[in-house]
């Protein structure tokens, strides 16, 4: 009985099987880092996609942070069964360029399978990152963001500073008044110090991070952020962290609850914190432009994009490929792009996207969602404000805060850290060189 | 009559010892073998080129002042870690040992963190003593010790080797255990008879009867700070600052895994297995003679 109940449900199964070719449904998988929030976003695009059509099916898998994704990603393509869709975070640019034949460019994955496709639909701020030289775009820009500067409106109210701070000199006076005022742990702070200090400190200075437009233009680049004025910055966050008017909270993003605690009433970090800020903040807050030191020529320029792309990997049929454009248009349609913005507070990737939001009032509703749009296309991009792309950015970028702590723990002086930082990062640089071909 | 087994087959050892040989290579040497051959490649991460580079990968880290600092680094992180897991163990073991009340809850708790995953671990210490929110710092800057892991490296060396130290008490306390319990109570009871003060006790009969669980604590705790601590450190410190928590296995972890460079790290993984190799080697030739079984 029980037996001939099995074997019923093993020939259901079989034909099953069978039958199932005959949908010819192609799978797409799609690794990505989101958590929470953002990963709703992420399984509500893929549920949208495969209920618009029958052909494939997008199925998204959640594969840990920003680097675990991309080293699972590279562990599969070396054992040789890599997803079809990755999103790699901005510093992996360098590497995921550097392995042609690893990855199949987005420009001509669009070409092959005959999408519709103009790269100048996409905001070049963010596009300039992920394209090549020429204007190639190579991976398909996803969750872009940028550096603000978050404010604490009702503390900066207390401790009498009447202007959210423009300049670097009215930052550091605001500190120090609001250290005077009772915040005596923190007058400002920021997450992510190399980002901060040294990649949109550049950019938004007009001042090279390295040659070879940051990267953009070749491997055979150097790094730059050694001169005067980088040494004069650090030099000012070197004397303000001794009595904690600046004070110091990691590389990372750990310490960004410093600033919804309301300890740290001026905090520098990406745009994306907004909805934690949102949900976590028991103040009035608003976000401003990084501020800029005012005797520089130019300054301020334009901010460089943060956040991820999504690359696709090469080595996949075309029948998959076709199914990986049509997703890319799906997910560039204005409509759908408008609203994803609205609703997460990632920038939106195409122009149209953005001027239907400003069409919709939704910035006079949500100016903090705008900041980082303003900074980014305040001036059209220069070679050092295009983006970067250096082989071995994510441990550069800690190598780099090392040196900063360095700095700023009175081990070396501001000068001795980037130099020291700029010739151990070219040393990794030409490393890098001799293994991307 | 002497006792001997005799063998027919010539072959039979040899099929009996396969298993073993199988596992040792498969599990041990083939891995061990290939990380000394990347060592000698130059690799991109997605593993498209290759070059044999022979000792390049070799030369440009003992090029780098940073690899000293954290050969170093390892020195002072490793001595204090095994220093202070064995001795805090050790007391706690003797204390477990007494007739309590309750003794049974009491070593239950004592083994809690050894089922703490590191990176858990890890993350626990960072959030007490993070400099601006942890519970723990607060009270210390009330003491006036402007206490910042975050700047100054003393203090971060200190958390990592705390966390570090907290995760393998547990794992010391349940051998020690188990060797003071198998110190037969007559031999105590016997020099207690004769005026043998605790200490006295200590020191001459329990100590000496433990020593085979020392010295086989000692290797393992050794083996432990080399290999198992980077998931403590990544979740801590992130080996700053400055570099100043960056061991030699976090440095394998950090220019290998977050870095892609699998060729210096694997060079770096094959100095460091070569220094295990010798202090383990040391351990047996020169530690082992105090041991008495």
């Amino acid at each position: 009985m029980a037996f001939r109940q099995f074997g019923a449900a093993a020939a259901v199964t079989v034909a099953l099987a069978l039958a199932t070719p005959a949908y010819a449904v192609t799978e797409i998988q799609w690794w990505h880092a989101m958590t929470g929030a953002n990963n709703d976003v992420v399984n509500r695009l893929a549920e949208e996609f495969n209920a618009s059509q029958s052909d494939y099916k997008v199925v998204p898998s959640y594969k840990g942070a920003y680097p675990d994704t991309m080293n699972a990603g590279i562990a599969a393509f070396r054992a040789g069964n890599a997803p079809h869709i990755m999103q790699v975070f901005e510093v992996g640019t360098a590497t995921m360029m550097g392995a042609t034949g690893a990855i199949k460019p987005v420009h001509q994955l669009m070409k092959d399978a005959g999408e519709p496709f103009d790269p100048k639909a996409y905001l070049p701020t963010i596009t300039g990152y992920y394209s090549t030289s020429k204007g190639e775009m190579l991976s398909f820009p996803f969750n872009s963001s940028s550096m603000v500067m978050w404010i604490n409106k009702d503390e900066l109210k207390k401790a009498g500073v009447n202007d959210i701070p423009k300049t670097w000199p009215e930052v550091f006076d605001a500190a120090k008044k609001l250290k005077a005022a009772g915040h005596d742990t923190c007058g400002f702070s920021n997450a992510w110090a190399s980002w901060a200090h040294i990649e949109q400190f550049s950019a938004w200075h007009n001042v090279p991070i390295g040659t070879k437009a940051n990267g953009l233009d070749g491997f055979d680049t150097e790094l730059k952020f050694n001169s005067p004025l980088h040494v004069k910055h650090l030099q000012n966050l070197v004397d303000l962290q001794k009595d904690k008017t600046y004070s110091y909270g990691g590389r990372g993003s750990a310490n960004e609850a410093r600033f919804s605690s309301g300890e740290c009433a001026i905090f520098l970090t990406s745009s994306g914190y907004y909805g934690t800020a949102k949900a976590t903040a028991k103040f009035d807050f608003t976000s401003a432009p990084m501020p800029y030191y005012p005797d520089v020529q130019g300054a301020p320029q334009n901010s460089i994009i943060g956040g991820a792309s999504l690359w696709v990997m090469g080595g996949k049929k075309p029948e998959e490929y076709k199914g990986v454009a049509k997703f890319f248009t799906f997910l560039s349609d204005t409509n759908r792009q408008a609203d994803l913005h609205q609703k997460s507070g990632y920038l939106p990737i195409t122009k149209a996207a953005y001027e239907k939001s400003i069409k919709d009032g939704f910035y006079e509703k949500n100016p903090v969602l705008q900041t980082p749009l303003k900074e980014l296309t305040n001036k059209e991009p220069t070679e050092n404000s295009r983006g970067l792309r250096f082989g071995n950015m994510v441990q550069m970028r800690d190598l780099w805060a090392e040196e900063i702590e360095a700095a700023l723990d009175g081990k070396k002086t501001p000068k001795e850290a980037l130099d020291s930082a700029v010739a151990r990062g070219n040393a990794m640089l030409r490393t890098f060189e001799k293994t991307a071909k | 009559m002497e006792k001997t087994t005799v063998f027919n087959s010539r072959l039979l050892p040899y099929l009996l010892l396969l298993p073993q040989l199988v596992v040792t290579v498969v599990f041990f040497y083939w891995p061990a073998s290939q990380a000394v051959w990347q060592s000698f490649l130059r690799e991109d991460a997605f593993g498209l080129v290759s070059e044999f580079v022979g000792f390049e990968n070799y030369q440009t880290l003992f090029a780098q002042p940073e690899y000293y600092k954290s050969m170093l680094t390892t020195v002072i992180f490793s001595s204090l870690v095994a220093a202070l897991s064995l001795s805090i163990a050790l007391l706690f073991a003797t204390q477990a040992d007494k007739n309590l009340k309750a003794a049974g809850g009491y070593k239950t708790l004592m083994i809690w963190p050894y089922a703490v995953a590191p990176a858990v671990a890890g993350v626990l210490w960072f959030f007490m003593f993070q400099p601006s929110l942890g519970m723990l710092s607060r009270p210390l800057r009330g003491l006036g010790i402007d206490w910042n892991p975050l700047l100054n490296g003393n203090h971060a060396l200190i958390l990592v080797v705390m966390a570090s130290v907290w995760k393998q008490i547990s794992y010391n306390f349940l051998f020690f255990l188990a060797g003071l319990q198998s110190i037969p109570r007559s031999v105590i009871e016997a020099s207690a008879i004769d005026g043998a003060g605790p200490m006295r006790r200590f020191w001459t009969i329990v100590f000496p009867l433990l020593s085979p669980t020392t010295f086989f604590l000692l290797v393992v705790n050794v083996v432990y700070v080399f290999f198992d601590t980077f998931g403590i450190i990544d979740a801590v410190t992130g080996g700053g600052p400055a570099g100043a928590t960056t061991t030699m296995v976090y440095k394998v972890y950090a220019d290998g895994r977050l870095g892609g460079d699998l060729g210096g790290s694997a060079a770096q993984s094959v100095i460091l297995m070569v220094i295990v190799i010798a202090l383990t080697a040391i351990q047996f030739r020169y530690v082992e003679r105090k041991v008495q079984y």
